[in-house]
């Protein structure tokens, strides 16, 4: 019997890497045909003429070898050529929303793990979490700045700030899916907790949370893009110059002598993002067992 | 816990549900011994499950007293006295069926090595040595169910509730988990309840058959199944499970004509 089962799983290996393969290819078969669309709108209404809705030329649409060009050369006199550049800055940014991430994962399922156990609780504070999220994240950042940096450690001063920042956007997903999650457990399998006279903790840690992971992963998918993109706007009002934050603010400055700058680091930005989900994707896949048709 | 003591005693048990005020159990007595294998049957709403919740304390009577093993079914339900399997297997998805089968044996703080070797044994006992590293929805409903069973007896529980457990299952798995079931209580030696829908079923497994009629459910008969201790597939041919069948059938149908309008206002009262 275990031949067969050893046999079952051999081919489902195999079944996932060529499953893997295609979609490798299919990615970048898709990515080619945008950028052949891009530049066939572009020349389309560049030689008709167009203006609606915007004229194209070179500010408003530049060429996509322009933009790949640009990551070779440098920005400025003197400097290294600005994919380095854009590296180290997105290495910047990372780690502010790594650490935004991690500290707003721990929030979140901390903030539903407390939540799911008080219906009390649920219903007071549950608006207010709410709420928080309406706050425009601009509107905020410079308190935050205010108040966290003068607490930092030296190594923190700045950055830690604005992952606190990235945190705020992170958090939210997190508490609301956990909470969804912690309740999505059997109902017959509490019961049968119940026959074991297990306690709330051990429910918790045997039932509830393995339960609650698909939905606890959903929510990190989308806490992975929010974070970068919290870090990243946290970084304007900071006033920080290393990250992505800091590049943006200063290539929109230059966007209409030389727009490819910009286009490129939003590439990066958007990369790293893309990096952050998959990321999360791969360790769901590691962690979430569970029926195929399960998976969402 | 003597010998002679019983299992379980349930002394003028009466639950009534306040939502509807439906009356779901009346003035039920019964009295179970060591080594029983009691079937629990009655048509749908004859408070048949209830009676089982009740002895495993998922359910408070409202009168009367339940005790498990001499203690009251609170206790006996905290020192883990009794094992149960559901109508749905309930296994967790996430653990392989050897994890699922540890789950109480975790419970319980036993070490890495015995829960390893007592799982290998359930294999063993449930015939799924081969599966333990499968997960639950790699199996058939059957053997799904067969995980479930294990799991229940991992841990020697003296009383196995068993509620529907075959119920969702087609029914030639049925009759080969029926001859599983009948081997395992042998060589285990425990005490059963077990609640079904099927006359067949209940004949053929028990020690005792208790025929419940519904609204409010009531003990409409006991019948004792006189058929020898080991039982097989010419079990099923033997004149005297016919007799059986056709009384416990009887039992159940002239309740049912005597109760019947009274049951239906009852009925329809409730469902409004």
């Amino acid at each position: 019997m275990s031949a067969v089962a050893i046999g079952v799983r051999e081919r489902r290996r195999r079944d996932g890497v060529r499953r893997g393969a295609r979609r490798v290819v299919a990615v970048a078969l898709f990515l080619l045909a945008l950028v052949g669309l891009y530049e066939l709108y572009r020349w389309v209404w560049s030689s008709a003429g167009f203006t609606w809705p915007f004229a194209v030329d070179s500010t408003s649409m530049p060429h996509v070898w322009t933009i790949l060009k640009a990551f070779g050369q440098p920005a400025q006199v003197n400097q290294p050529p600005l994919g380095t550049i854009l590296f180290h800055k997105a290495l910047f940014t990372a780690k502010e929303a790594i650490v935004g991430f991690g500290l707003g994962a721990i929030i979140g399922f901390f903030l539903g793990v407390v939540l799911v156990h008080s219906r009390l609780l649920q219903r007071g504070v549950l608006p207010y979490i709410v709420a928080s999220q309406t706050i425009p994240i601009l509107a905020i950042a410079p308190m935050v700045v205010i108040w966290v940096n003068p607490k930092l450690p030296a190594s923190f001063q700045g950055w830690g700030s604005v992952a606190v920042i990235a945190a705020f956007l992170t958090f939210f997903p997190v508490t609301i899916n956990t909470l969804r999650g912690l309740q999505s457990a059997d109902p017959r399998a509490l019961e049968l907790m119940r026959t074991y006279a297990a306690s709330r903790w051990t429910v918790l840690w045997k039932l509830r949370v393995p339960a609650s992971m698909p939905y606890v992963f959903s929510a990190l998918k989308l806490a992975a893009t929010a974070c970068v993109v919290g870090a990243i706007i946290g970084e304007l009002p900071s006033g920080l110059q290393s990250g992505l934050g800091g590049a943006i603010l200063n290539f929109n400055q230059y966007y209409s002598i030389e727009p490819q700058e910009l286009w490129a680091t939003n590439i990066v930005a958007a990369l790293l993002g893309i990096v952050f989900f998959v990321t999360v994707v791969l360790v769901e896949k590691v962690v979430v067992r569970r029926a195929p048709e399960n998976v969402g | 816990m003597s010998a002679l003591e019983p299992v379980v005693k349930i002394e003028k048990v009466t639950k009534v549900f306040p939502r509807g005020n439906v009356t779901a159990l009346q003035d039920i007595d019964l009295t179970i011994d060591h080594g029983e294998f009691i079937s629990l049957i009655g048509p749908s709403g004859c408070g048949k499950s209830t009676l089982l919740r009740v002895v495993g304390d998922l359910t408070e009577p409202t009168e009367g007293s339940v005790t498990v093993n001499g203690k009251p079914a609170r206790r006996a339900r905290l020192d883990h006295d009794y094992g149960i399997v559901f109508q749905d297997a309930v296994l967790f998805d996430w653990r392989t069926v050897s994890k699922n089968i540890a789950v109480p044996l975790e419970l319980l703080g036993w070490d890495r090595e015995r829960r390893r070797n007592r799982v290998d044994e359930m294999l063993e006992l449930v015939e799924l040595v081969g599966f333990g590293d499968h997960h639950p929805w790699q199996l058939s409903g059957g053997m799904q169910q067969r995980v479930s069973i294990a799991r229940a007896l991992a841990f020697e529980p003296a009383l196995l509730l068993m509620d529907e457990p075959f119920g969702a299952l087609d029914e030639m798995t049925r009759e080969r988990l029926n001859l599983e079931l009948l081997s395992i209580w042998h060589q285990l030696g425990s005490t059963v309840i077990f609640v079904t829908h099927s006359i067949s079923e209940a004949v053929f497994l028990s020690t005792r058959v208790v025929v419940m009629s519904p609204r409010p459910g009531r003990i409409a008969g006991v019948v004792e199944i006189d058929l020898p201790a080991q039982r097989g597939v010419e079990t099923r041919e033997d004149p005297r499970y016919f007799e059986l069948v056709t009384h416990v059938r009887e039992l159940l149908r002239k309740r049912g004509e005597h109760l019947l309008p009274e049951e239906e206002q009852q009925l329809l009262e409730a469902a409004e």
